[in-house]
């Protein structure tokens, strides 16, 4: 399957971004080179489980957020990067949820295909690579909302308090 | 006084870090296979390479669990040395029990490495005490996993019939169809789930989304369901669909989407003389795995000890939000 852009899950403007003017990224971007790094680190096997789905472009879709995040997991140069919704994005697979459901899912707090069958999670694009990605990040004795946490360094305590606030919210609310 | 029989709880593990999530939850024992054709659950990223079984089965049995090696499809002529390949690494890996379908594979493992205990696969779809007694007499098979088609009182009559213990499935897919001889994702992907462990292939499934929010699941060529937005799923299987014909719209041609779950019947199966448990899933996640695993835990050992179990509720685990116990109590079940 070759990338495209055509994505009938992505909303390009919801009510969040409709009246924003364009986002200031850039400050963002390099928070999340830092954290990809950080994944690659800990957890050198997530490339073999990946196959051939290292090529692929993942569009990752916080719907209630005015950004998305394209996730490029090449071993030779990965890459995560935040982009404004109402670009065109080329991608292969998208996958879609509230920014709620989504971190609840890399902090392994509940089941991806549940969330499928709730239709509480979207997908669409190459089936292959999305479950690739989905058993690759699953094989990990620690969580990728961990990894993020790890990520920032002294701050990774708080951090992980943060998510863990969140991911409470969610549950109360679930 | 003695204490009352407590079965062996049997868990899935798609991936390393399943099978410790399984260990740690409680699992007695841990089904597993080889990244690859030989076995049933041959999906992109998922399964184990040597190396990790072997590693996996040390932190199983150092966790007093056992690992059972799941090589338990059909291979084909010219095809054996992979599925050999498979069983000769699983014995030096030092497995508990090796669970086969194919009778090629079974005399192998048999005349091969006679201590090497055997379970027989569910994917076998052995379902009479003649068929069971013949793997029995003739490849020494310890266990059986019986298809998931018998009322708990056809299990008791197998049960008296056969001389090796029987594992029951009993949460999960319902997976009526005939074991071990389903060609339905065959027919619609050329690729096969008792050949090459893949039930619809996951390149050949395609989602796709409306503006309306309502999404259709298509298996290769074939449309096999259009859900309404909010309306819950099923997994991609052409036996889960909804269908149009002359005659009717819309209507499951096959089975419905939902899961079994006989947590209530435990005390039933038991009685009836089955030794193992099993929980359907090497597909599932992590969370799944831990959640499911804890509440059968949980529930066995309550009734071993006599107890009334709080029944956990697995209702958003399970596959279009529905559950019931299928063959199990009636063959009047959809």
């Amino acid at each position: 399957m070759t990338a495209n852009t055509q994505n009938p899950g992505l909303v390009k403007s919801p009510a969040i971004s409709k009246y924003l003017p364009p986002l200031p990224l850039l400050p963002l971007q390099p928070v999340l080179a830092r954290i990809v790094k950080t994944i690659v680190r800990r957890q050198p096997g997530l490339f073999a489980r990946l196959g051939p789905g290292t090529k692929k472009k993942f569009l990752i879709d916080p719907t209630n957020l005015p950004i998305v995040f394209l996730l490029e997991p090449d071993p030779q140069n990965p890459k995560l990067t935040a982009i404004d919704r109402r670009k065109d994005i080329e991608r292969d697979v998208y996958i879609g949820g509230t920014f709620m459901t989504l971190l609840r899912m890399i902090d392994s707090q509940t089941d991806s295909d549940a969330l499928f069958f709730s239709r509480d999670l979207k997908v669409s694009g190459d089936s292959e690579a999305m479950v690739a990605l989905r058993n690759a990040l699953d094989d990990m004795d620690s969580t990728l909302a961990d990894d993020v946490a790890a990520a920032f360094g002294p701050l990774a305590k708080p951090m992980r308090s943060f998510l863990d606030s969140f991911n409470k919210i969610a549950e109360s609310k679930s | 006084m003695t204490e009352p029989f407590k079965p062996e709880l049997v868990c899935p593990a798609g991936t390393p870090a399943s099978l410790r999530t399984a260990v740690d939850a409680g699992a007695d024992a841990i089904y597993c296979g080889f990244q690859g054709p030989t076995n049933a659950r041959n999906f992109p990223g998922l399964n184990f390479t040597p190396e990790e079984m072997e590693q996996s089965a040390r932190y199983a049995q150092d966790h007093g669990a056992k690992i059972l090696a799941a090589i338990n499809s059909f291979p084909t002529a010219g095809r054996t040395d992979i599925w050999k390949s498979a069983i000769d690494d699983a014995v030096r890996i030092g497995v508990d029990a090796i669970i086969v379908a194919d009778i090629g594979m079974a005399r192998y493992l048999h005349r091969d490495h006679p201590d090497q205990r055997i379970h027989l696969s569910v994917q076998a779809g052995a379902s009479s005490p003649e068929a069971i007694n013949y793997y029995c007499k003739h490849f020494d098979v310890k266990r059986v996993v019986l298809p998931r088609i018998l009322t708990v009182a056809e299990i008791k009559q197998v049960h008296d019939a056969i001389p090796c213990e029987i594992e029951a499935f009993v949460f999960g897919n319902i997976g009526m169809m005939a074991e071990g001889r389903c060609a339905l994702s065959s027919y619609a992907t050329g690729i096969s789930t008792n050949l090459d462990g893949a039930c619809s292939a996951a390149h050949c499934v395609h989602y796709n989304e409306d503006e309306q929010g309502n999404m259709t699941t298509r298996l290769g060529e074939f449309a096999i369901d259009r859900y309404s937005r909010n309306e819950s799923a099923g997994y991609p299987v052409i036996c889960k669909g909804r269908y149009n014909s002359e005659h009717k719209t819309e209507y499951y041609a096959f089975e419905e989407p939902v899961s079994l779950n006989l947590t209530r019947l435990l005390p039933d199966l038991i009685k009836a003389g089955v030794t193992a448990l099993k929980i359907e899933g090497r597909q599932r996640s992590r969370a799944y795995i831990r959640n499911v695993v804890s509440a059968f835990r949980q529930t066995v050992d309550a009734y071993a000890a006599g107890e009334d179990p709080d029944i956990t509720d697995l209702l958003a685990l399970t596959e279009g939000h529905r559950q019931n116990e299928g063959a199990f109590r009636s063959k009047t079940w959809k």
